[in-house]
């Protein structure tokens, strides 16, 4: 397996989001800015990523029993690690993510990367799948958080204090977005068409495809 | 701290913030286990049992152990390792003296570890300061609200199996847009106030 095959793995084929299915609170919950959903990202990037080639170098040490307790420690160090900074430099992300950094502890793509990946594989293709998978979550936020803060506010790249303090580019006039799309409600139903929409378009092609009109 | 406080606590956890559709905490396994009603009720027991006993140890811990020595910031490492121990600790005690609890709730305690409604409950406890009764109530109201979210979403995932819907809708998404309309339900209960 090359770089290449575990890039398109990442991003794509072996997606975390859309087709483990791992990892959903989060993507469902902090996906209302793009400045939440590209911090939210960055930061499981980093973590997955450090945790992954902490573990793949302790995995000749670490007995097999008590495994997963050790691997909750390592993650939950970097995750301590990654919410002092925020708090430290980004304290307006860390107060919009919130309880979200903490719960990357019990993120489920950091514990099943590192139990079906790390554990059975070198540092630098520990480290390069923790890259590839971190940035395949990233990608699924930010297109959650564009989607929905388009529909759901009616403006694009929201929350970055640079742009327009922090209200985002405005598309559409203020009266017409619907607000259920950056409600609860609004998270479930798009993370729904997105995942519909991969499944459509990765199912192996048949002769007569039929053109379905994934409706929004 | 009065019974209408305690009372407030609990219906805001049980339904205006209910844990899985107003704070999309727990998702994982919601939709994991929610495609038969009886293992659907038996995660929400399990789920309802760890988050009172997690909020009933940890509130003790933090007060006493890590705030006097202000290793305040070690509370997510912390409550990660009380909540990993206690799970197991519960599984094992369950296993010797009640084999028949234990039975029902099977596969299901040891997924709690990595419940984020366990770890959730815990530290939204500490940074609301609530008082050992509150986070006490506030855990086992938030699993109650879980089992609810849980089986009402089994109940209709069980009629679901035998209806047709668009080919690539099947599967998980017609699951997420089934949540969805749930979730807009729980919507209503977003006015609630107790006086």
């Amino acid at each position: 397996m090359g770089i290449k095959k575990q890039f398109t793995d990442g991003l794509i084929h072996q997606n975390p989001v859309t087709v483990q299915l791992l990892g959903m609170c989060s993507v469902l919950a902090i996906t209302t800015t793009l400045f939440n959903g590209i911090g939210m990202g960055l930061s499981v990037l980093i973590i997955l990523t450090l945790a992954n080639i902490v573990i793949s170098l302790i995995r000749k040490v670490v007995p097999g029993k008590i495994r997963i307790a050790c691997y909750i420690v390592v993650i939950a160090g970097f995750v301590t690690i990654v919410d002092l900074a925020l708090k430290a430099y980004l304290p307006a992300l860390s107060k919009s993510l919130g309880l979200f950094i903490p719960l990357i502890v019990v993120n489920c793509i950091i514990l099943g990367r590192a139990e079906s990946f790390a554990s059975k594989n070198g540092v630098v293709r520990s480290a390069l799948d923790g890259i590839f998978q971190g940035l395949g979550y990233t990608i699924i936020l930010v297109v959650m958080c564009i989607i929905r803060e388009f529909l759901g506010n009616g403006t694009i790249a929201g929350g970055f204090s640079f742009i327009n303090d922090g209200d985002g580019i405005r598309i559409l006039p203020e009266s017409w977005p619907a607000l259920g799309m950056i409600l609860p409600v609004g998270g479930f139903l798009t993370l729904a068409v997105i995942i519909a929409a991969m499944q459509h378009f990765l199912r192996p092609k048949k002769k007569a495809a039929e053109k379905e009109e994934v409706a929004e | 701290m009065s019974f209408t406080s305690l009372l407030a606590i609990a219906l805001g956890a049980v339904l205006a913030n209910n844990f899985v559709f107003a704070q999309f905490l727990g998702i994982c396994p919601f939709m994991g286990v929610s495609r038969r009603v009886e293992t659907a009720s038996g995660m929400g027991m399990a789920v309802i049992f760890v988050m009172g006993v997690a909020s009933a140890v940890c509130w003790p811990i933090n007060h006493f152990i890590l705030e006097p020595n202000n290793l305040g910031f070690m509370q997510t490492v912390a409550y990660i390792l009380i909540i990993a121990g206690l799970v197991q600790f519960i599984e094992m005690f369950l296993q010797k003296s009640m084999p028949s609890l234990y039975e029902a709730l099977g596969i299901y305690l040891p997924l709690i570890t990595t419940n984020c409604a366990v770890l959730g409950v815990v530290l939204q406890n500490t940074t609301s300061s609530y008082n050992f009764i509150e986070s006490v109530v506030y855990g086992v109201t938030g699993g109650i609200g879980f089992l609810l979210a849980i089986v009402l979403f089994a109940s209709v995932r069980e009629r679901q199996e035998f209806s047709e819907c668009p080919k690539a809708f099947e599967g998980f998404p017609i699951a997420l847009v089934t949540a969805g309309l749930i979730a807009l339900a729980f919507m209503g209960f977003s006015g609630l106030k107790i006086w």
